[in-house]
């Protein structure tokens, strides 16, 4: 089957059962995408699937074939990246990945999104250090 | 000159007489305040590494030819196997070896609590690794649990002695009380939960064994490690150049690396060992539940003149029994305590230090004792705190540094919001403020050491085996080696997290990695610039910038080394501080809503007042889960965990988090070390518990004593307050 990386195309081979975060992360290497409860439940895993946020461990891969995934590695020069660095908006990292991502498809969507929105938005990504009133102010200011 | 000493050194609260060999530490302090880089804000040196993506977690790490594991773990929390067969499950696809009770010491047939390991298999994949474990045939004998923390005491079932602690005469200190007041604290487990689970890679090489692992202490995995497996120490590698959070829970190299370990042996592949989430949950450890039986004794005016306690910590199988009872001990001048401590032994996974171990639990209870005697006392209870602060500590001794009288002059504009706080409460949303007084260690100590290179171009690389636990450590020290040599911080790179590159380095717990790593750091620098003076001076450069006096350098390098000096003798070093909460309570359903937390903390001079910020709000948001929504359950009859999933276990998220304002005094401790700086890890997470409590008192006049404060708990409370006012309502005039 055929997926569409950050821009790049790949012929992934996963196993019937196989996970779009296994695939990413054990096929293509791109471990930058993490599983923190492979369950669906905190968010780690977060890459956008045509543009909308996807837990990449409980979507099969089998069910994206031929969709466009972009993952961290394809936000290396995303303003969020930087917004998140200069906010301190990151401890232990873990999460991080995920949290840019999920960032990144709410400004995609409202630029300059309200407290309300950005909690709604980021409310699903958990971060077990607290780094979450800097993930806010990253987000408030990504635009620099 | 290297020195012999025998000094105490202290972990999580816990002494223990060590020999160490100490290098004097000649360097006078730098001056209060912030300096060129110390002091000021830093953005994380390794920030853009993990943001991207790029950091390599244990988790991430993938070795040619390595295997994966599946671990099978006991459901019952008391159980015998009566039998079990690996055959069938090494009889399936992609399976390279099993192992069961017997091949290794962590692997029994005994089982003691829910998650402990009898068996693991390897394979090429995680997934052929899980379904070859449900091929394990495994009967148990079901046996009945021991879970009832005070059954526990009364059978002597319990880890180590009781603990009695006691100074002055109690009982002459109650009868001289004004006031008493008694009370039943009750904390429940809660759970680390790392984002990263526990785990680790292990590889036999031709000399040794390597080991990458999710760890907060390098060299207390290669130490551990050798000695299981019987190597000499320096053959055994320790790498971890970043993890993904641990709290105290990733000490030690536990089940999971000796399974790995022995697999690996076996098929002289590496082995790669990770606990699901589910397995975080049951078998990585959590902070124990306590019971807290209270007692103060007051004058009218507030001065104490009693406090006793019998606290119950319920470890579990294994783990210690935490100082619960220290904050009772140690936080006020009354001259009367006893505190009596036990550790119940249950069929329930053993604790591991959680930030803080006991002094979040014994804070709850002791800070909202205190408000209770407020009350009844009707005073103020910041001012309570103020009349029983003490100058030196309750044993007499000196402590290194202590503005816990500083912070509470600073929370004083946070503690007057609350009438207008008070103001804005409903018919049924009722707002009040409460405050709590935080103690505890945080001092670190010696052994700890640096290396440090200049090349000619003027920068510099620290060298030291140490970890970065998602502290931002390693920013702090390149801050503090770029400030001793007058470079820029971007030309300062730190290396960190193997063993094999660089010197000894301490443990990312007990906040004692700044401590006890930053003037190791700050020596080395001294070190090497002493020698860069040297050559300034011998070529007519006195005074000029690093990278001008080295320029003609090529490929010398200027080398330095540094080690952490003793802590002061007969000197207590602890952290003090102060939070203050506000609270929003709904007294139809019980809900309850932190509005806003103000934290001062006295932790000595701040390397990076950013960092350091962020270490605050991340322990209180911790504690705000603690209080009011995280509680590992289980099933009171059976024993068995209810709650092994981030969706059951309930996290705080970015909806949960309150206003945070945060302020560190920020004076160096004249007596620890050449940076006078002590640790922040834990104490911002330790008196907000109790900051919550007392301000639902504050608010509702409800006394809420059992976390989490669940709509229950704080309806139960609801209700006995208002029978308590009808009580008193009713009474007789006069009595």
């Amino acid at each position: 089957m055929q997926l569409t990386v950050n821009g790049h195309q790949y012929e992934v081979h996963g196993e019937v059962g196989t996970t779009l975060a296994e695939a990413l992360r054990e096929e293509l290497s791109l471990t930058g995408t993490k599983i923190a409860c492979g369950e669906g439940h905190c968010g780690a895993c977060t890459v956008l699937v045509d543009d909308e946020p996807v837990l990449s461990c409980i979507t099969l891969v089998h069910a994206v074939d031929g969709a466009r995934v972009t993952t961290i590695e394809g936000l290396r020069d995303h303003p969020m990246i930087d917004a998140f660095v200069r906010s301190d908006a990151l401890q232990c990292g873990f999460c991080t990945p995920g949290q840019i991502v999920s960032a990144v498809a709410l400004v995609e969507s409202e630029p300059a999104p309200t407290t309300e929105q950005i909690r709604h938005a980021m409310a699903g990504n958990l971060c077990r250090c607290g780094a979450y009133p800097k993930i806010e102010e990253a987000i408030r200011t990504w635009q620099g | 000159m290297a020195r012999l000493i025998r000094t105490e050194k202290e972990v999580e609260g816990r002494y223990e007489e060590v020999w160490l060999v100490v290098e004097e530490d000649s360097l006078d302090q730098w001056p209060a305040g912030p300096r060129e880089i110390v002091g000021r804000d830093a953005v994380r040196v390794d920030g853009r590494e993990r943001a991207t993506g790029q950091a390599v977690y244990t988790a991430d790490l993938a070795k040619p030819g390595m295997l994966h594991t599946a671990v099978l773990r006991s459901p019952h929390p008391r159980a015998r196997v009566a039998r079990i067969d690996l055959a069938p499950a090494l009889a399936m696809p992609g399976v390279h070896a099993a192992i069961g009770p017997g091949d290794i010491e962590q692997l029994t047939s005994d089982c003691s609590f829910q998650g402990e390991a009898i068996a693991a298999v390897c394979a090429d994949s995680l997934a052929h690794a899980r379904t070859a474990l449900r091929a394990i045939v495994c009967e148990f004998e079901v046996l009945e649990p021991l879970l009832d923390p005070d059954e526990a005491v009364r059978q002597g079932s319990l880890l180590g002695e009781a603990r009695e602690r006691s100074r002055g005469d109690y009982e002459r200190g109650l009868a001289e009380a004004d006031v008493v007041v008694e009370a039943e604290f009750r904390t429940q487990v809660v759970l680390h939960n790392s984002m990263e689970t526990h785990q680790a890679v292990v590889e036999w090489m031709a000399d040794g064994v390597e080991v990458h692992i999710s760890t907060q202490y390098i060299w207390g995995i290669r130490d551990a490690v050798a000695q299981g497996l019987a190597l000499p120490p320096d053959k055994v590698r320790i790498v971890c150049h970043y993890m993904g959070g641990g709290f105290g829970s990733k000490n030690s190299p536990d089940d999971y690396t000796f399974i790995a370990a022995e697999l690996a042996k076996r098929t002289n592949r590496p082995v790669k060992c990770a606990l699901t989430r589910r397995e975080e949950n049951t078998a990585a450890g959590n902070r124990n539940a306590t019971i807290q039986r209270l007692t103060v004794g007051a004058r009218s005016d507030g001065t104490l003149t009693a406090l006793g306690g019998e606290f119950v910590n319920a470890v579990g199988w294994d783990g210690w029994s935490s100082g619960t009872e220290g904050p009772m001990q140690m936080l006020y001048a009354c001259p009367n305590v006893k505190t009596t401590t036990y550790g119940a032994k249950l069929n329930l996974p053993p604790m591991k230090a959680f930030r803080a171990p006991g002094f979040v639990e014994g804070t709850f209870g002791l800070e909202a004792l205190l408000d209770e005697l407020a009350t009844k006392l009707d005073l103020d209870p910041l001012e309570l705190r103020r009349r029983n602060h003490t100058e030196a500590t309750p044993e007499g001794n000196e402590y290194s540094g202590k503005n816990l009288l500083e912070c509470y002059r600073r929370a004083e504009p946070h503690w007057e919001r609350r009438h207008e706080v008070r103001a804005r409460s409903t018919e049924t949303v009722k707002r009040g403020v409460g405050m709590a007084s935080q103690i505890w260690y945080g001092g670190g100590g010696p052994p700890s050491y640096a290396w440090i290179r200049v090349g000619s171009d003027g920068r510099a690389t620290v060298v030291t085996a140490m970890q970065d636990s998602g502290t931002g450590t390693k920013t702090a020290m390149a801050q503090i080696a770029a400030e001793e040599l007058g470079i820029p911080l971007e030309h300062v790179t730190v290396t960190l997290g193997d063993s094999d590159r660089g010197p000894y380095a301490a443990i990312s717990a007990g906040s004692s990695t700044t401590p006890s790593m930053g003037p190791a750091v700050r020596a080395a620098a001294a070190d090497a610039r002493g020698q860069i003076e040297d050559i300034a001076e011998q070529r007519g450069l006195k005074g000029a910038p690093v990278h001008e006096v080295v320029d003609v350098l090529e490929d010398s390098q200027i080398l330095g080394k540094g080690a952490r000096g003793p802590n002061p003798t007969g000197m207590q070093v602890l952290t003090f501080g102060v939070q203050v909460a506000e609270v929003a309570v709904d007294i139809e359903t019980g809900e309850v809503w932190v509005e806003r937390i103000a934290a001062v903390h006295d932790v000595g001079r701040v390397i990076n007042p950013l960092g350091a910020s962020s270490q605050i709000e991340g322990g209180i948001i911790q504690g705000i889960g603690h209080t009011l929504s995280e509680e590992r359950l289980h099933d009171p009859a059976t024993g068995r965990l209810l709650t092994t999933t981030l969706d059951a276990y309930k996290l705080p998220t970015i909806a949960d988090v309150p206003e945070i304002v945060s302020e560190l005094i920020d004076e160096p401790d004249t007596h620890l070390t050449n940076l006078g700086s002590k640790g922040l890890g834990e104490p911002p997470i330790i008196p907000t518990a109790a900051a919550i409590a007392n301000a639902i008192r504050d608010a509702t006049g409800a006394d809420v004593r059992r976390l989490p404060i669940s709509r229950e708990e704080m309806l139960r409370a609801l209700r006995e307050a208002e029978t308590r006012q009808k009580e008193k309502v009713g009474a007789p005039a006069g009595v």
